[in-house]
């Protein structure tokens, strides 16, 4: 393990960010004090036991939580300041979300789920068939299009996540622990198809996982939480055949 | 997000949870219908009031009178300042001539006795131009109209019929004689006259069931009806006789009181105060009618709020059923957020939907208050024909009650949806997606 370089050109900079939380008269501090600089086209694996405040720190990175001090740049904004429909434009513009339940809607067919985000960036109609089909066939599921969430297994529901992460084409992909509900081969499948989505898109990929073998395999850079806070950093090879 | 795109997925999520939802939308389908029924009841009594009213042709005549009556003049004229003018053929001739105005006829009734199978009944006869036959007071009358303005034929009432004969029907083509007095003037110049019995067969053609002669003057309502020439050439005494042999009288007949047919209830107004200042009394029913319309309106309005109950039940299933669906779909409203969804945009997918039940729900009452409608049309007229009375719309659904009804539905829909998309749009996304 090494010394992580001064990147060049940053995809997100977290600086003192703090998420802290009160459970009754009892205060949690679920990210404290964390600064962390993520570089353009880095494979960043989250570490850390349950309750180490991972999750919290990709939420906050994925603009879906407001850190309680600090600052997160992201794009060249500050998501701290940044209003709710700002930040709604941040995450349909700028990053995706994969998570570890799929989170498909069951009454859409793989195609409408993964046009949604299409459509919530109000894409024109013409457009969004052609990315639609582009996205499922990068996950090998274009022949599934029309087939519902139930009737695929685990692993295509998770490529299909995928795929709607990927149809606003985002500069950063969030991955809250994409292979927790999927046996080893079938995770090692979806980093694996990560890691190739990230070489040929040349996007980001933050993701939080507790396999660090996996993480290992596939990761660039290992950073690992704690208590909330963020106790080592480092980078890897990458992906190893 | 676009609207297209709003409306596909806000009928798709109604689709979801198929029952609930159609019967969300029922109750706003009932609450409308009962506003459409109870308003539509309003409509179509005003209607039915007001044509029979405009039939009667009260509504576009003025009654004109001289100034001079047996009350002692207008209200406020204690004494006659100066000679009142004659109501004569040439003030007739006068009034013929304003703008707006059809025709000019006398009202001639006067009490007879009519002799029918060597029986007497009393009744009052009344003189018709005809005219009379196109303003629809005579639309569904048994037999015929007459076939001249001076034909010696009768057209009876249906009640002064029923005392001729139980068999009303088979009155028509007989004959009766009319008894009256007519006036002879004297031939000294003092312009008094002499009352002379008469009498004239009439051969009776119709028998009509509204009121035709329900006009103001002379003795009351006509219920004996003889063409207006044939009552003008009985020369029957009328009230205004006695007046013009006590004033001295003159020696050319006057009329009693004239009826002026208007082309349009809108020119009445001015017709009346051209007559007025001619130097004549002149009064019409339009004022009545404003005091229809506004009586119409409060009926309309009381009837609206109690069917606007129902319609409030309904809202509050409708705020039920969003509130319900926030719940069920909390995890999906968190996906919607995580792949970019704004406040707004999740608010306004709530607004769909309650606006598209809304919308169905209006037109699903609307339908139903016309059934409702037809049920009281129907239901009402079996009573009518028991009871052998002529068939009559009660309830009428116009074209802007169908459209105010789904604006209407879709608006108090929307306005329940407000507090649920509020809720909605509000859910924290990170909460939201660790819902199970």
């Amino acid at each position: 393990m090494t010394t992580t370089p001064a990147p060049t050109q940053n995809a997100i900079q977290l600086d003192h960010v703090s998420r802290h939380y009160t459970l009754g008269s009892t205060a949690i501090r679920a990210v404290d004090d964390v600064s962390l600089t993520i570089s353009n086209g880095e494979f960043v694996a989250l570490l850390g036991s349950s309750g180490s405040g991972k999750s919290t720190l990709l939420n906050l990175m994925a603009g879906l939580d407001r850190p309680t001090s600090g600052a997160i740049v992201a794009d060249g904004k500050n998501l701290a300041s940044l209003s709710s429909a700002e930040l709604a434009r941040y995450r349909r513009n700028t990053v995706g979300m994969v998570f570890q339940s799929f989170n498909l809607l069951p009454r859409m067919t793989l195609a409408e789920n993964v046009e949604l985000p299409l459509r919530l960036a109000e894409v024109d109609h013409d457009e969004r068939e052609a990315r639609v089909a582009e996205a499922l066939e990068r996950v090998k599921l274009d022949k599934r299009s029309q087939h519902r969430p139930s009737e695929l297994s685990g692993g295509e529901q998770q490529r299909t996540a995928i795929a709607r992460a990927l149809v606003n084409r985002p500069k950063i992909l969030f991955a809250d622990e994409p292979t927790g509900n999927l046996d080893s081969a079938t995770g090692e499948s979806i980093l694996k198809l990560l890691n190739e989505i990230k070489e040929s898109l040349g996007m980001t990929i933050i993701m939080v996982t507790h396999e660090r073998p996996l993480a290992e395999k596939f990761a660039t850079r290992l950073a690992m939480m704690g208590d909330g806070k963020l106790i080592s950093d480092g980078t890897y090879a990458g992906a190893r055949p | 997000m676009k609207l297209r795109d709003m409306t596909e997925l806000a009928v798709r999520n109604l689709r979801e949870a198929k029952f609930r939802n159609s019967l969300t939308t029922l109750g706003v389908a009932v609450g409308v219908a009962s506003l459409v029924a109870m308003l539509s009841l309003g409509v179509g009594l005003q209607q039915l009031a007001t044509s029979r009213l405009t039939k009667s042709g009260l509504f576009d005549s003025v009654f004109v009178t001289p100034k001079f009556n047996m009350r002692g003049g207008p209200p406020g004229a204690a004494a006659q300042s100066e000679t009142p003018r004659l109501l004569d053929e040439q003030a007739r001739g006068e009034i013929s001539k304003l703008p707006n105005v059809i025709e000019v006829f006398p009202q001639i009734r006067f009490p007879t006795e009519v002799r029918f199978n060597e029986k007497p009944y009393p009744t009052v006869v009344a003189g018709m131009p005809q005219s009379s036959q196109q303003s629809g007071a005579f639309d569904g009358m048994k037999g015929n109209f007459f076939s001249g303005e001076s034909a010696d034929e009768a057209i009876l009432q249906i009640e002064f019929a029923k005392e001729l004969s139980p068999d009303t029907a088979s009155l028509v083509g007989k004959t009766l004689s009319i008894r009256y007095a007519e006036r002879k003037t004297l031939e000294d110049g003092s312009g008094g006259f002499s009352i002379v019995p008469k009498e004239r067969q009439l051969k009776i053609i119709g028998i009509v069931e509204t009121e035709p002669a329900s006009g103001f003057g002379g003795f009351g309502n006509g219920r004996l009806l003889i063409p207006l020439g044939v009552a003008q050439s009985l020369r029957a005494t009328q009230i205004n006789d006695l007046r013009d042999a006590v004033r001295g009288g003159p020696v050319k007949p006057t009329y009693a009181s004239l009826t002026v047919r208007a082309k349009s209830t809108s020119s009445v107004d001015a017709i009346e105060e051209s007559i007025k200042k001619m130097g004549f009394g002149a009064f019409s029913l339009l004022d009545a009618s404003k005091s229809l319309k506004i009586f119409f309106g409060v009926f309309d309005l009381i009837l609206g709020l109690f069917a606007s109950l129902a319609l409030a039940v309904a809202t509050l299933g409708i705020v039920n059923t969003l509130v319900m669906a926030i719940l069920e779909r909390r995890r999906e409203i968190g996906v919607l957020k995580a792949l970019g969804a704004s406040d707004g945009d999740v608010k306004t997918l709530f607004f769909f939907e309650a606006g598209v039940m809304g919308f169905l729900g209006g037109i699903g009452g609307v339908i139903f208050g016309w059934l409702i409608g037809r049920a009281l049309n129907l239901a009402t007229n079996i009573y009518l024909k028991r009871r052998d009375l002529p068939s009559i719309e009660i309830s009428s659904v116009p074209v802007w009650l169908v459209f105010l009804a789904i604006v209407f539905a879709v608006i108090i829909s929307l306005a329940a949806g407000l507090y649920p998309a509020s809720r909605a749009s509000k859910l924290n996304p990170v909460e939201a997606l660790r819902y199970e």
